[in-house]
């Protein structure tokens, strides 16, 4: 398949107006994270910040659980434990930050930026963390900034915890000069390798002034303005890109740096945001195209013609489900998803077939009812449903790994597929 | 306010959950936030359990603070009710549906439903996870019972036991029940229930046909146990059977409680962990220096274990289990060493660094200090991980658990000639102490077992010297070099001891000679 051809894919090209997608609402249980997840992959991303959360022993319990039991001997996250003592008042309730954020500093003297990170008991007693990073950064500044975001289960998903930490950058970033050259801004956590290859890409497009939100230091916070263009490589970054445009940058409409196609649109959608020239475009990733595609074909034998199930988990389904179906040719028989950005979805909803059912919200009992009617070949799902599900005779993949692993950009698209196509390939081995 | 890296217990509504998980016909709906559902994957991930736990949260968002979450809660229950069809219903609230005070119980209650229905008031603020199991048991076996007669208007039963205690997610419980249920057929005694695990609320109902119970893990059954003395007059095993005396302890406690005079012959012929311990090859166990932390029933046994059936020297003892600290401490005093009561995870690092065992016993958490420190460690306590759920049986209690235990402890550790070799030839290039015991990959070793003052300065070390701190004595190059001559394993325990030997005579520089004289003097 050659670079022509997805000419004819551009979201303009699409067919099915996003309004006409049939998306149903659920309520009732739902089996997905909390924001204070996020704090997983952030951690290691932002490598001079520490994630302070303040909440209960269930968020310290939640994090270690969530981190694969221990995996990190020293982490850069923690959990100040409310504790009865301080719901009745009888500490002062700011002392005890103070002293848990010294206790803290004095062990990680090299942490630059500490988030307080608000939780579900936090937010229900309401207690101003605003206040306390504000106090505390006071005292502590130059040596450390404190920020404050929450990463509650009542008001966050698991990704929407990424959101929030980094919309509470956003007002910490430098005004970038109205007379400044434009610039790009692509947001959203990414592995390292990914970025310097989405770097050499664009600067073989001719884009050479490339920031990235998170940076891998705190204090190397990009510069924005109204010459900025920034382009999101999450779908889950609602708050984020909000708090971009009130700072005058302009968004970058693409479908999700995701397999050959998606990765494609992507750096063209940045090059015609540029005035660059398609065929400049696609002269400096034509050969990450091709070689993207050839490690597709591989995947496509295995999953070419198999059907997929998505439990709510990422905000990733869309754009996921797109990949699966166009790129892979694979049926999907729901996307579950915990919340839908119409606008920031919309160029992998636009590609997405509109017979396609969409579940915003989760019950999840009656959604297994549903996979288990549907018997999928794969359901994407995450790890408190995937061993019930195998034992019940249907093969799954944990979602979970689709957000630690790097899986954008041209690549990573063989691996993405590989993620896919491994539980299916290993149930044909396995004569057990 | 606690700061917390790791934690040892989840809270108490996790504890809650494992004995619901380990029942059949329960159900537990739990008045819970978004992400509280995390628990589900301790079960199904580190147990491998091919279900879901019978659990249902009410899963309550931000908006519906606003509105009902008392109907939400309502309407969970009764859909879980239709659905699952459970012979009992549990109810509670996690930490933050505590905070909002919907009365889970009284809702429940409203419902009529036509089965049990057991309320949970489970402190988040205050208990934690192991709590949350005991009044969990305790409450679910208070319901069951309640109609029972009392045992002067029963029948009296034969030699019949229950196993109290064993429950999901519980260190090798799995195994541990099959191990003493084996033991007890043997003695001639008859298990009537095991619960939580396997148990059915009709099972709990029968509790009290038994003669006696049998204690396994005291930190889920004792206030169980103890209401069940108290009613029912039956009376409950002391000794928990981890090690070889603990074994023969709880075989005669057994025996006693079931009026046998005497067991049956043979029941140790398949224990092999005191030949192994007697023999010559084991002889370089002698006074390893090692340190324990677990939970409180683990951590006893194993200094038992270490000091009668290993002849190891316990040289530190701790527990999280603060329910049990007053037992550990005794322990601990019994063996001439102070107790950690701690369940703060960077109190337990500043301990093992400051004592620098040969031989780390303790929990997952203590294993990664372990492995940091490149000092060997064996798990021997929740909380656990998904190595902790081997695919063999692999029982801690009885006969064939003191022999596991045997051969977990000891694996660890540098085998007796390797470390005689290492110690006459520390200059082979390919065979030296920098590598890892030849058994166990023979590997560089990452990590040396730093200079303790390094790791420890931002922690406060309970009764260190200060002018220790303060004025560290400088090493000579030449005592340097020897000290690296010293093999790894005891290298670390000799910088202590000469830098000690050194600050208690104020000299201000380590030599050859000081380091050969606190050499001298500690080894009197």
């Amino acid at each position: 398949m050659s670079a022509t051809i997805v000419l004819d894919r551009r979201p303009e090209a699409g067919c099915i107006e996003p309004s006409r997608l049939a998306v149903r609402q659920e309520r009732g249980q739902r089996e997905v994270f909390c924001g204070l997840t996020g704090i997983v992959w952030m951690h290691r991303k932002i490598q001079d910040a520490f994630f302070l959360i303040v909440g209960s022993r269930t968020c310290a319990h939640l994090m270690q659980s969530a981190a694969g039991v221990m995996i990190f001997a020293e982490p850069r996250f923690g959990t100040a434990i409310i504790e009865e003592r301080d719901l009745a008042g009888m500490a002062d309730i700011d002392a005890e930050l103070d002293r848990v954020v010294d206790r803290l500093l004095a062990r990680r003297a090299d942490i630059k930026t500490l988030f307080l990170v608000g939780s579900c008991p936090s937010e229900v007693i309401k207690l101003d963390l605003k206040r306390a990073a504000f106090r505390l950064s006071k005292r502590l500044l130059p040596a450390t900034r404190v920020l404050h975001y929450s990463g509650s289960g009542i008001e966050t998903t698991f990704t929407q915890g990424e959101d929030a930490c980094l919309a509470s950058l956003v007002p910490e970033m430098p005004d970038a000069a109205p007379s400044s050259a434009p610039s790009l801004m692509v947001v959203g956590t990414l592995a390292d390798i990914v970025e310097d290859q989405l770097t050499r890409l664009l600067t073989a497009c001719g884009i050479t002034n490339v920031t990235y939100l998170p940076a891998r230091r705190s204090r190397d916070l990009p510069a924005v303005g109204t010459n900025t263009r920034y382009i999101l490589a999450q779908p889950f970054l609602t708050d984020t890109a909000r708090q971009l445009d009130e700072r005058g940058a302009r968004r970058i409409t693409a479908p999700m740096p995701l397999g050959a196609e998606g990765t494609q649109l992507w750096f063209e959608a940045i090059g015609d945001a540029f005035d660059i020239a398609r065929l400049q475009v696609r002269a400096a990733t034509a050969s990450a195209y091709d070689r993207a595609e050839r490690s597709l074909d591989r995947q496509r034998k295995t999953l070419a013609g198999k059907s997929a199930f998505f439990f709510p988990d990422s905000q990733l389904e869309v754009p996921l489900a797109r990949f699966l179906s166009r790129e892979l040719g694979m049926s999907i028989g729901e996307v579950g998803i915990p919340y839908l950005d119409r606008r920031l979805q919309s160029a992998d909803l636009d590609l997405l077939a509109g017979d396609i059912p969409i579940v915003e919200g989760q019950d999840v009992e009656r959604q297994l009812d549903r996979c288990r009617h549907a018997r999928p070949d794969i359901a994407i799902c995450g790890l408190g449903l995937a061993n019930p599900l195998e034992a019940e005779g249907i093969t799954t993949k944990w979602s979970i790994e689709l957000v630690f692993s790097p899986i954008h950009g041209f690549d990573q698209a063989g691996d993405l597929a590989e993620l896919f196509a491994r539980p299916l390939v290993r149930r044909e081995r396995l004569r057990v | 306010m606690q700061l917390t890296v790791w934690t040892y217990e989840g809270p108490p509504h996790v504890g809650a959950m494992r004995v619901a998980a380990s029942m059949r016909g329960v159900h537990y709906v739990l008045h819970a936030p978004q992400g509280d559902t995390y628990a589900d994957l301790l079960f199904t991930m580190i147990e491998r359990r091919q279900s879901r736990p019978p659990v249902t949260y009410t899963t309550f968002q931000a908006r519906d603070l606003g509105s009902d979450t008392a109907e939400l809660f309502k309407t969970a229950a009764k859909s879980a009710y239709d659905r699952f069809q459970p012979q009992l219903l549990l109810v509670g609230a996690s930490c933050t549906a505590e905070l909002i005070q919907d009365d889970p119980g009284g809702l429940a209650a409203a419902l009529d439903l036509p089965v049990p229905v057991v309320a949970l008031e489970l402190p988040s603020y205050q208990k934690k996870e192991n709590w949350g199991a005991s009044e969990t048991f305790y409450q679910i076996v208070r319901r069951m019972t309640g109609n029972h007669p009392r045992r002067s208007d029963a029948p009296k039963p034969g030699p019949v036991c229950n196993i109290l205690g064993p429950t999901s997610l519980g260190f090798r419980c799995r195994d541990d029940v099959v191990e003493i249920c084996a033991l007890l057929e043997r003695l001639g005694v008859t298990v009537n229930v095991v619960a939580p695990l396997g148990a059915s609320p009709a099972d709990i109902a029968r509790l009290p046909d038994a003669a006696f119970n049998v204690v396994l893990s005291p930190e889920v059954a004792t206030p169980t146990a103890q209401y069940l003395q108290r009613t029912f007059g039956q009376p409950m095993t002391k000794t928990v059977p981890i090690g070889i005396g603990a074994t023969r302890a709880f075989i005669a406690e057994v025996l006693a409680l079931a009026g046998i005079a005497e067991p049956p012959a043979g029941l140790e012929d398949d224990l092999r962990a005191p030949w192994y311990s007697r023999s010559v090859d084991s002889t370089y166990l002698t006074g390893k220096r090692v340190f324990i932390f677990g939970d409180a029933s683990h951590v006893l046994a194993a200094a038992r274990m270490a000091t009668e059936e290993l002849g190891f020297m316990v040289v530190g003892l701790g527990t999280y289990t603060r329910e049990f600290a007053r037992e550990v401490r005794a322990a601990a005093e019994a063996l001439g060493v102070q107790a950690l009561i701690a369940d703060d995870y960077l109190e337990v690092e500043a301990r093992i660094i400051e004592l620098q065992p040969e031989l780390v016993l303790g929990t997952q958490m203590e294993r990664h200090i372990a492995k940091r420190l490149s000092i060997p460690c064996a798990v021997i306590s929740s909380p656990v991980h998904v190595q902790d759920f081997p695919a063999r049986r692999s029982p801690q209690m009885g006969i064939e658990g003191a022999n596991v235990i045997f051969d977990t402890w000891v694996h660890p550790l540098m085998m007796g000639l390797e470390e005689h070799l290492l110690a006459l030839f520390r200059d082979d290039f390919e065979f030296n102490d920098a590598r890892a015991p030849s058994h166990l990959g023979g590997g560089e070793r990452s990590v040396d077992v730093a200079p303790p003052q390094k790791i420890t300065a931002p922690v406060a070390t309970q009764g260190a010297d200060p002018n220790a701190a303060k004025l560290p004595p400088t090493w000579a190059a030449e005592a340097e070099a020897e000290l690296k001559k010293i093999p790894f394993f005891v290298r670390g325990k000799a910088r202590r001891n000469t830098e000690s030997f050194a600050t208690e005579r104020q000299l201000g520089m380590i030599t050859l000679e000081t380091l050969y004289d606190a050499k001298a003097h500690f080894s009197r």
